[in-house]
């Protein structure tokens, strides 16, 4: 197979191209001028992405051919717009991006069979967990812009929770293969309903508790709902059971109401969400700032490096949507959504192709956690819900973030090569050979 | 399970579809409501944060320029200064992320900013080499020549418009009160705000520019005006009409007599009453022998009723009444710059221009050049004629009679030695009591015996007295002052 490697292939020169082109024209539109270190950016971005391409054709021939060259391109244009708004913050993203290809070769080279992670399953349970609560601790814990998210040990400061949410999926995804037969046959009768048994209701509360913590005391309502959002799905996928669809969401819409009951930082994201225009030098500065970026890119934007993202507070990482909308318009923005699609769609073909329940999960729950996230953040940024601070996955400036995100690339690009590795007919395998 | 994958999928096409209908809403249906928002600066802010060139002055003065912030915490990387201050305020205009910009910064900002077409290609063109596509705007007004026009006006209000009547280049372009653009673009945006509230409410508004956005009766400078026409219709001549000697002219059919300064007595050809700045005679040449259409189709001609192409933005156009067909007295008065005569001190220069240049008046301009980083000319200007208002035989009429009223008339304070020097007085009565007036004075001068390099118009605002001799007291040593300047700075002369 090797024609999927050849078209991967195919698709990261031209997101080469693509993003080396975006570069230059970027620095000729903030700066002016054409960037003097275009040559080593050139090759330290080929090296990446080939360096990453080569080794999928090595170890993983038969995966799926779309996801690396789109995530390539989102991170391309990512760091292009990063470079655009803080020439610092670029050269950090470009070592983040480099840790992350290793990851992401690493994790093909561990990773040997999906199913060999089910096995230390309750491992990642505990870790999910402890990695969650980290930040809560003393010493170690940081609250960054009111949200207590960071962990430091010494110069190294990381989001344990962006790792726990590939830990928790694998979980998850173990848990439910598992399980899923018993909780989808139990059934426990109130009257006209057919509930759930409620011995298996105790994992869900447990989420929905554990989610709730995440909101109240890291006041991260972004991390919450797509934790929360991860389980619910995944468990009705499991269980093709609509009720815990409803119930589950029910759950979650009495606690994120008693959370805006309760607690101040709640009620401010939702009535910004509401009426930013109510205080627009004051809290609804940055969403109307971010309003008139994107009205003021158009259709077709106002070229790279010409727009004016620095007004944008957090323009980087929450906001960096609104700065490609801006510069790249319409065009731009909707490619970008495009790409999340795309992606979304091969990481859901790989599930629906893989032949384990817990390949399929797993791909399913990591497919889930990189589209609900971008949806997340984007529908923050235009207003559709409340802004909650998560990263735009590949595009925003964040070491944690790019790194996870190569991870899970990596395990979605392991099941997709198993299962089409076993496909393959005998004649291909010989040709192959 | 495979069923509920897909229907998952659809979901998240359902979920993104959301953001895509949104997206079109922000950037396409409420783009218009959202770009016109008073909160949003976004295009001046864009601007802000971008290289700009700089701005000098044609002697090499540094009038404006853009330096590194030296408050490390600002979002912004860049302040533009502007070291002449108020000098050359009105020129540079300000660039401002709160109130946007004006004059040259907001006439050329694409220039400045290296974004116009021929500079974004030449900038591709060398792609390896680290620079900045600015651009570098050089202006044709001259340091030595503004500061002499802003020595000799002092702190009285009015304007001085000089320029160069062979290629229209402005060499001094000064009016007072003016303001110093370093307080309205400072990144201060609390003290920009109090800078701009104060500018707005002080007297005589500085943040005007009265040489080309404001206008004034022109009195009896409009005579070059008549006179002009006259000669170009071929109504009238060196020595043909001779007006009567008298001390008042009563239009036909009215009663109301236009007096002479001081219940004079003047009249005769045209060189004597140029001279004399004669009301009565100029009133019937403009009544009588020239007539209503040919004076509205001659004002038009002199560039009244339409905007000057001068290179800065908010230009008002000098007005000329044109419904004097059937209202002799209102022609009379107009043919001698009362009435509903306008003019912006500018447009009056240019008249003084046009008669100084053989008839033919150049579009004004204060652009120079534009040079990119290496110091290659990008842009220049190149000179190009506005309107032809008289034949070279007939301009060079109304020169040497204009070189008559500084000889033996009402501009003698104007005369240099050594020079050729013409001009015409005027004296635009406010019609208060006590009597005050602007007073006023345009002309030319050159070398002895050659086409006139430098042309000139002046006006001081509201000052006492009523005479005409009073534009050749107050405005003739100032139009001297800058004359001399410009003509040294020429190469001419000491």
């Amino acid at each position: 197979m090797t024609r999927r490697r050849n078209t991967e292939l195919g698709l990261m020169l031209m997101v080469v191209i693509i993003t080396a082109s975006a570069y230059v024209l970027a620095s000729l539109g903030s700066q002016s001028r054409i960037p003097a270190n275009i040559v080593p950016f050139l090759v330290l971005v080929l090296g990446l992405l080939l360096g990453a391409h080569v080794v999928v054709r090595r170890l993983a021939p038969n995966s799926d051919p779309i996801l690396l060259p789109t995530a390539a391109l989102l991170n391309g244009l990512g760091y292009v717009v990063i470079a655009g708004l803080d020439e610092k913050l670029a050269a950090a993203q470009a070592t983040w991006t480099a840790v992350g290809v290793i990851a992401f070769v690493l994790t093909l080279v561990v990773v040997k069979r999906p199913r060999s992670l089910e096995r230390y399953r309750y491992t990642f349970a505990l870790g999910g967990i402890v990695l969650l609560l980290l930040p809560l601790f003393p010493v170690i814990g940081r609250t960054v812009n009111g949200s207590r998210i960071w962990v430091a040990f010494g110069p190294i400061s990381f989001q344990p929770g962006e790792i726990a949410k590939v830990v928790l999926a694998i979980f998850f995804a173990a848990y439910l293969a598992d399980q899923r037969e018993l909780i989808a046959t139990s059934v426990w009768k109130v009257g006209p309903f057919r509930l759930p048994d409620p011995r298996y209701l105790g994992p869900v509360l447990v989420a929905w508790a554990v989610t709730l913590l995440v909101m109240v005391y890291q006041k991260d309502l972004g991390s919450s709902l797509l934790f929360f959002a991860l389980f619910i799905v995944m468990l009705w996928v499991a269980t093709q059971r609509a009720s815990f669809l409803v119930i589950g969401f029910s759950l979650f819409g009495a606690g994120a109401f008693f959370a805006w009951r309760s607690f101040t930082h709640v009620q401010t994201r939702v009535n910004i969400w509401l009426d930013p225009w109510k205080n627009p030098a004051g809290d609804g500065y940055q969403i109307i700032q971010s309003l008139f970026a994107m009205a003021f890119g158009g259709v077709t934007g106002t070229g790279l490096g010409l727009g004016g993202g620095v007004r944008i507070p957090a323009s980087e990482n929450d906001f960096i949507f609104a700065v490609i909308a801006e510069e790249l318009g319409l065009a731009g923005g909707a490619l970008v959504l495009m790409a999340y699609l795309l992606m979304v769609g091969s990481g859901l073909r790989i599930a629906t192709r893989a032949e384990h329940a817990f390949d399929k999960l797993l791909a399913t729950g990591l497919t889930l956690l990189l589209g609900l996230q971008a949806f997340i953040i984007v529908a923050g940024v235009l207003r559709v819900l409340p802004l909650t601070g998560v990263t735009l996955p590949f595009v925003s400036y964040g070491g944690s973030s790019l790194v996870v995100n190569y991870v899970l690339l990596a395990l979605l690009l392991r099941i997709s090569d198993q299962s089409e590795s076993a496909r393959v007919p005998v004649s291909d395998m010989a040709v192959v050979a | 399970m495979n069923r509920n994958i897909r229907k998952l999928g659809v979901v998240i096409i359902g979920l993104y579809l959301v953001l895509f209908v949104k997206l079109n809403w922000i950037q396409v249906v409420q783009k218009q409501s959202l770009d016109t928002n008073p909160l949003n600066t976004a295009q001046v802010r864009r601007d802000y944060n971008r290289p700009r060139g700089s701005i000098s002055s044609a002697d090499g003065a540094l009038l404006a320029q853009s330096i590194a912030n030296p408050d490390p915490n600002s979002e912004f990387d860049r302040i533009r200064v502007y070291p002449e201050g108020d000098l050359f305020g009105q020129i540079t205009g300000y660039f401002s992320f709160t109130f946007g910009s004006s004059a040259v910064e907001r006439q050329y900002n694409d220039e400045l900013a290296g974004t116009t077409f021929d500079q974004q290609v030449s900038g591709f063109s060398d792609l390896f080499v680290a620079r900045e596509n600015v651009g570098n705007l050089s202006v044709t007004v001259r340091k030595d020549v503004q500061q002499a026009a802003r020595d000799a006006l002092g702190d009285r209000a009015g304007s001085v418009v000089a320029l160069d009547p062979r290629n229209g280049d402005l060499l001094a372009f000064w009016s007072w009160p003016s303001y110093d653009p370093n307080e309205i673009s400072t990144l201060d945006s609390k003290a920009a705000n109090e800078n701009w509230r104060q500018l707005n409410s002080a007297p005589g508004n500085p943040l005007r520019t009265h040489q080309f956005q404001d206008r004034y009766f022109p009195g009896s400078t409009f005579k070059v005006v008549t006179g002009g026409i006259g000669l170009q219709t071929g109504k009238v001549t060196d020595v043909d009409p001779s007006y009567p000697f008298a001390t008042s002219y009563t239009a036909k059919n009215t009663t109301l007599p236009i007096k002479n300064f001081g219940g004079e007595v003047c009249g005769g050809t045209l060189p004597e009453i140029l001279k004399t700045s004669c009301n009565s005679s100029f009133a019937e040449m403009g009544a009588e022998t020239i007539g209503a259409d040919d004076m509205v189709a001659g004002a038009a001609d002199w560039g009244f009723n339409s905007k000057p192409p001068i290179d800065l933005p908010g230009a008002v156009r000098s007005v000329f009444p044109t419904d004097v067909a059937n209202n002799a007295a209102k022609l009379a008065q107009s043919s001698i710059g009362q009435n509903d005569v306008q003019a912006s001190p500018l447009q009056m220069a240019l008249v003084a221009a046009g008669v100084a240049n053989g008839g033919t008046i150049m579009k004004p301009h204060v652009l120079a050049e534009v040079r990119n980083s290496q110091g290659e000319v990008v842009k220049s200007y190149t000179p190009t004629p506005w309107l032809h208002p008289m034949t070279d035989v007939f301009a060079d009429t109304m020169r040497r009679d204009m070189l008559g009223v500084v000889q033996s008339g009402t501009a003698v304070g104007m005369q240099i030695p050594g020079f050729d020097v013409g001009g015409k007085t005027g004296t635009a009565q406010l019609g208060t009591t006590p009597p005050r007036s602007h007073t006023w004075i345009i002309g030319f001068a050159g070398p002895p015996g050659q086409p006139p390099t430098v042309a000139i118009a002046v006006v001081v605002l509201d000052q006492s007295g009523a005479n005409e001799s009073t534009g050749g007291v107050v405005a003739a040593p100032i139009a001297k002052a800058v004359l001399t300047a410009a003509l040294k700075a020429q190469g001419y002369g000491s």
